[in-house]
């Protein structure tokens, strides 16, 4: 694509035109690639802002139950639906329970359920995109075959489906919390992880003819060497940012589940659950709503905001 | 161009099939027994139930039963509704117009905004306006349709209390009237899917004219002497769209996931609440059916999309 524009400004590369060492304001000599990534990094403004917004989002959910000792289902309806004040920073809602105990506990299983789906998506991916890409006969074509088929099965109804005839069986092996969790987990990562093999494959099949591969082969290198020390490290850029959005699209989906009323059960407050029980109560209590909603917006804007910067650190060419 | 739509068609058939496997499977992995009420009623003899469950061909090999359902969905017998008592068919015919209306209007409104506010920015790159949109894009596409649709009942229903937020299928008016009431229960829900197609619609439409516009045969365009709006929308346009026919393609099942949100939010009467509805009363059969024909709305959008490319780009039809 010759000529073409880089879709962003930010990433316009220092490394891709001029040898490293050029820019006379950085230390010369080589750095290593984590480093190189990072100063790449930190020149999208935007990104940095989305990790300092996803670090505080983080210290808050994992520190506050100690700070802020309300339990999150304690009951008093003198102080129901009552709008935020000193005593309740983010309100009550209609049986008196405090918001912001509540969203400090709800944001941890969001973002639990977020990071797990995203690692299933990713291990599931990566093995199906590896194996399709390293394949030179028919399995890497029904590999991708299938990855095809998962692409267009039509992911929110088949993830309703699903929980509908599972939920029950699994409630009563790991118990209501852990069942739903699990299921959650393993349906969202199930059906997540077709990009990611795309990528993976895709990297794999310009990698593995690379000289430095077949350097490794003619050493001797064995197959499995040959993947995991040389081409699987190269093939991890995209992979890392498929993950990243992939954390956000999790939570997205844990939460819509949980606001269809669908997802976990209604005395564990996740924040798609908190908005589920707001929505009827909008007139009067639009704080019960607005918190809640804001929390999740902010966290998928945070996460795809690194993803982005991500992307332009560790592949400045890019332009998807 | 005819064989290719045919060769098109002829391709959609196995996918199809591949996911009705998908979906059975799921079915048929599921616990328990659909005669898990006959089983637990004490006035049901046991000869009885196995009698049913011989004519069901539940005792069937599993590749039977697959064939049996297949054969049925085929037909068109797709059963009947535990809830409503009405044929799976006529429930899903009578909601359907609802949520295609709905989807279809979106969509629209997504590329009346992306296009242009897209193809401008890449026209101006890291300008200002450019930043903005980007931005702005972004920020509509991590935007989950739920939290846009409560802010906008809340906004414009409950504080400004200028739109209604609960749609109606039966409004109790006639012509420009009825036009009119439509068109306003209809802002928001459509406002609410178009926004969360828009954003990433946006973005790719500007990376994909940024790909094109500084091609030779752009250049070739402008040397010949045409004016700028004629090299933008003939040359450069025409061609960005191609891979963006591929994002909305890829998009449909998201767009399905979005509309069934949307379609709780608002209590539009189309199969996405259907769907809801179906799950939260244990309605099986319509669950079923509802699941099935967003797996083929998801195929037949895409073999449009592959339609629209033969179109745009007239070599792929030949080829």
């Amino acid at each position: 694509m010759a000529g073409s524009t880089p879709a962003s400004a930010t990433g316009r590369p220092v490394g891709s035109g001029a040898a490293p060492g050029a820019n006379p304001r950085l230390p010369t000599g080589p750095r290593s690639p984590a480093r190189e990534t990072w100063r790449k990094f930190r020149r999208h403004k935007l990104a940095v802002a989305g990790t300092v917004i996803l670090g505080i989002l983080g210290l808050a959910i994992l520190i506050g139950p100690f700070l802020w000792k309300i339990p999150i289902n304690e009951i008093d309806f003198a102080a129901k639906l009552k709008r935020p004040s000193l005593e309740h920073p983010f309100g009550t809602d209609d049986l008196g329970q405090d918001l912001l105990a509540r969203m400090i506990y709800g944001g941890r299983i969001s973002l639990a359920v977020g990071i797990a789906a995203m690692l299933v998506a990713i291990l599931l991916g990566t093995l199906i995109g590896a194996t399709a890409g390293m394949s030179r006969g028919w399995v890497g074509a029904v590999l991708m075959w299938l990855t095809d088929l998962f692409l267009s099965l039509p992911q929110l109804p088949l993830l309703l489906l699903v929980i509908y005839l599972f939920r029950d069986a699994l409630k009563s092996v790991f118990g209501p919390e852990g069942g739903i969790f699990i299921l959650i987990v393993l349906v969202i990562g199930g059906l997540r992880w077709m990009p990611v093999a795309r990528l993976v494959r895709a990297q794999f099949l310009s990698l593995r003819e690379k000289e430095f591969v077949e350097a490794a082969r003619a050493l001797g290198a064995s197959r499995s060497r040959q993947v995991l020390r040389h081409i699987l490290p190269n093939a991890l850029g995209p992979v890392i940012v498929a993950a990243t959005i992939d954390v956000a699209l999790a939570i997205i989906a844990e939460s819509t589940l949980s606001f269809l009323g669908l997802g976990f059960p209604p005395d564990i407050p996740t924040w798609g659950r908190l908005l589920f029980d707001a929505k009827d109560n909008l007139d009067f209590a639009p704080h019960w709503a607005l918190f809640p909603g804001a929390a999740i917006f902010l966290t998928v804007l945070a996460i795809n905001f690194i993803g982005d910067g991500l992307r332009d650190a560790l592949d400045p060419r890019r332009v998807l | 161009m005819i064989y290719y739509v045919i060769r098109r068609l002829l391709i959609a058939i196995p996918s199809l099939l591949g996911i009705s496997v998908v979906l059975f499977t799921v079915l048929a992995l599921a616990p328990g027994d659909p005669f898990e009420e006959l089983a637990t009623n004490p006035n049901v003899p046991a000869e009885v139930r196995a009698a049913l469950r011989q004519k069901f061909g539940l005792d069937d090999p599993v590749y039977l039963r697959y064939w049996h359902w297949i054969n049925a969905m085929v037909r068109g017998d797709w059963g009947f509704s535990f809830v409503s008592r009405v044929n799976v068919d006529t429930l899903i015919l009578q909601r359907m117009p609802t949520s295609l209306f709905i989807i279809g209007m979106s969509q629209i409104l997504a590329l009346l905004v992306a296009i242009p506010v897209g193809v401008y920015a890449a026209t101006r790159p890291y300008s200002l306006f450019d930043q903005v949109a980007t931005t702005m894009a972004f920020i509509g596409f991590s935007l989950p349709t739920f939290f846009t649709g409560l802010v906008l009942i809340l906004v414009f229903s409950i504080w400004l209390d200028w739109l209604p937020f609960v749609f109606r299928s039966d409004i109790p008016a006639i012509g420009w009237r009825w036009v009119w009431e439509h068109f306003k229960q209809s802002i928001m829900p459509i406002t609410v899917l178009g926004l969360a197609l828009g954003g990433s619609l946006t973005r790719y439409v500007r990376s994909a004219v940024l790909d094109v516009i500084r091609l030779d045969y752009v250049t070739t365009a402008r040397s010949k002497g045409l004016g700028e709006k004629v090299v933008i929308v003939k040359h450069v346009v025409r061609n960005a769209l191609i891979p963006v026919v591929t994002l909305l393609a890829l998009q449909m099942p998201a767009i399905f996931g979005g509309a069934i949100v949307t379609e709780q939010i608002f209590r539009i009467p189309g199969i996405g609440s259907l769907l809801i509805s179906s799950i939260l009363a244990n309605d099986t059969p319509v669950v079923m059916a509802v699941t099935f024909v967003f797996a083929c709305l998801v195929v037949f959008f895409n073999l449009i999309a592959d339609i629209l490319y033969g179109w745009l780009d007239p070599r792929i039809s030949y080829r």
